[in-house]
């Protein structure tokens, strides 16, 4: 038989916590970190005879995600019950939206991998549902019994699903990064993915290349951080291949992912799936959203990060893997802008260079936050436009992005000033240095005069030395073609 | 008539199920089931599906945090409750 080429088919189930203050359908606080059970009122618990009634905060965030993603949004939608038992729902069902969601038929485009080899990919997004997030289970021994904390029970989520449009691991992670940079930049979801605001589970299949129907798939649940849905989809997909290929059958089932072991293992198969028997929840009316509450959300959505990306690349010049690295989060996307609309837009290029370069990496190496840079984007643009001037060189320039970064020196003229570094560009400053360099070269000249470009070089070197590096390259240079071609 | 699985039907409502009762709710369910039949007879062409039998939309709460702390109150309903927690029979899933 010969070999089979495989292609992978992967779409994501993305839990997004949202950010409000108090719970989906009650007056609960929902900040992080609280003492068991202090944050879970009497509807959290489920006491009898408590009703749901509907965030408006959670709502809006719906919209706000509907309306990034250019999706419908449901002018009524409905909220179901999802029946199942476990001892962190207390009511016995999951309030969750079904038939009737609240947004659907989005999509997203993202890019994909570097360079040379990246490709832009549109996943479409096949609806985003509100529901409310279940109570965490302590499994340490209590006398043989299990502890429950309802603090995130009624913690408003949006279930954001995908259609299984994307075809390799990298795909999925390049998607669900876009999909997390834009919840935080619209602010409807903190994205931290320690505390669980931000969960992933992915659905994923494999069969031969130009085979139109879906293979059988497995569902990884529950990943929360990027390195491991990668991780994950490579060895499920390894060993979905490897499966067939041995003449075995994929069955469908629910898998968890081991970082430990960097494997997959089967949580429950099909036969014992859950029978959740949705239907529409008598205690909640159907949610009506009028278009006027719609088009006062979107008067205030900030622009968004891939129309940002284009305007980058289109108006400011900027290759679209730059664009890309600018707009992963609003806080740097701010900090580019203001940079840029200090030292104007002509000069956009080196103020992207400077920060993804020098700051990025000063940052990254002591693990500070954008919004925390000592270096501010006043200082970026005075640094890029005394380099643009002359009155610095780039090396020049290095030292005094160091005196801002350790608090040495607040302002770019001030640090210039202490160190010295300002360039000779003065012509009468450089002209003696300039006819020196003439007269102590003679075979320079010669070979330069006889058409060698590259022994102008040998010669403003040689100012440069003789200046101790404080010349203007430039103006050096033009000087010394005017004198030797005049 | 369709069969009924009652043994399936018992395990999702996590009721117990004697040999007497079980007699007594298949015949339940059987009416049930017969009732179901005769809605499903009429013909709702055309019929929007009916969510909820108020023609209301849900009114909204504003985001605001009302609840106050009733940690200990509620605790004190529970069968067994230790160190703020709840305390259930153990279930690994």
């Amino acid at each position: 038989m010969n070999r089979t080429d495989w292609e992978t088919v992967i779409g994501l189930e993305i839990h997004a916590q949202l950010t409000t203050r108090s719970k989906i359908f009650s007056g609960a606080s929902t900040a992080f970190g609280a003492e068991p059970n202090r944050q879970a009122c009497a509807i959290d618990v489920a006491l009898p005879g408590t009703l749901p009634v509907l965030n408006r905060g959670a709502v809006e965030r719906a919209i706000r995600l509907g309306l990034a993603i250019e999706a419908e949004i449901a002018e009524r939608s409905v909220f179901a019950r999802k029946n199942y038992f476990y001892p962190d729902l207390p009511k016995g069902y999951q309030i969750s939206q079904y038939e009737l969601p609240v947004v659907k038929n989005g999509a997203i485009t993202v890019q994909v991998g570097e360079g040379e080899a990246a490709y832009e990919k549109t996943v479409r997004i096949t609806r985003a549902h509100l529901e409310e997030d279940a109570g965490k289970s302590l499994h340490e021994d209590f006398h043989g019994m299990t502890g429950i904390d309802l603090n995130r029970a009624g913690t408003p989520l949006l279930e954001i699903v995908s259609e299984p449009d994307m075809r390799s691991a990298e795909e999925a992670v390049a998607y669900a990064r876009a999909l997390h940079t834009l919840v935080r930049w619209i602010g409807v979801c903190d994205g931290n993915m320690q505390e669980g605001s931000f969960r992933i589970d992915a659905n994923v299949s494999v069969r031969p290349k130009g085979e139109t129907r879906l293979g059988t798939r497995r569902e990884i649940k529950n990943l929360n951080s990027f390195r491991f849905l990668q991780q994950a989809i490579d060895y499920e997909v390894r060993w979905q291949i490897e499966t067939l290929e041995e003449g075995g059958t994929v069955q469908q089932a629910t898998v968890l992912f081991d970082p430990e072991r960097g494997e997959t293992r089967v949580m429950r198969t099909k036969e014992d799936a859950h029978d959740y028997r949705y239907f529409p929840d008598p205690d909640l009316l159907p949610l009506v959203i009028d278009r006027a509450w719609i088009e006062e959300v979107r008067s205030n959505l900030p622009e968004l990060p891939q129309a940002l990306r284009r305007r980058l690349v289109e108006a400011h010049g900027l290759t679209p893997y730059d664009a890309n690295l600018l707009t992963a989060s609003k806080e740097l996307a701010d900090y580019y802008l203001a940079a840029v609309a200090a030292a104007g837009q002509a000069l956009a290029k080196p103020c992207a260079n400077w920060i993804l370069g020098e700051l990025a990496a000063k940052l990254n190496r002591s693990g500070i936050e954008i919004g925390e840079s000592p270096v501010l984007p006043a200082h970026i643009a005075a640094l890029v436009r005394r380099v643009q001037d002359g009155t610095i060189s780039h090396a020049g320039a290095k030292k005094v992005f160091e005196a801002l970064w350790t608090g040495e020196g607040q302002d770019v003229d001030a640090i210039i000033e202490a160190q010295g570094l300002e360039q000779v560009s003065d012509e009468s400053a450089l002209e003696s240095l300039v006819d020196a360099a003439i007269a102590a070269n003679p075979k320079s000249v010669e070979e330069f005069r006889a058409g060698k470009e590259k022994a102008l070089n040998a010669l403003v070197g040689q100012v440069m030395k003789a200046s101790r590096g404080a010349a203007n390259p430039q103006r050096v240079t033009e000087l010394l073609r005017r004198k030797l071609t005049g | 008539m369709p069969a009924i699985d009652l043994d399936r039907i018992a395990e999702l409502a996590r009721i117990e199920l004697t040999p007497d009762s079980a007699a007594a709710f298949r015949a339940d369910l059987q009416r049930v089931l017969a009732l179901v039949d005769r809605l499903q007879a009429v013909d709702t062409t055309g019929v929007a599906p009916m969510s909820h039998p108020l023609d209301l939309p849900q009114r909204l709460r504003e985001d605001v945090v009302t609840e106050a702390d009733q940690r200990d109150a509620l605790l004190a309903l529970a069968p067994t409750a230790e160190n703020g927690l709840y305390l259930v029979p153990q279930v690994i899933e």
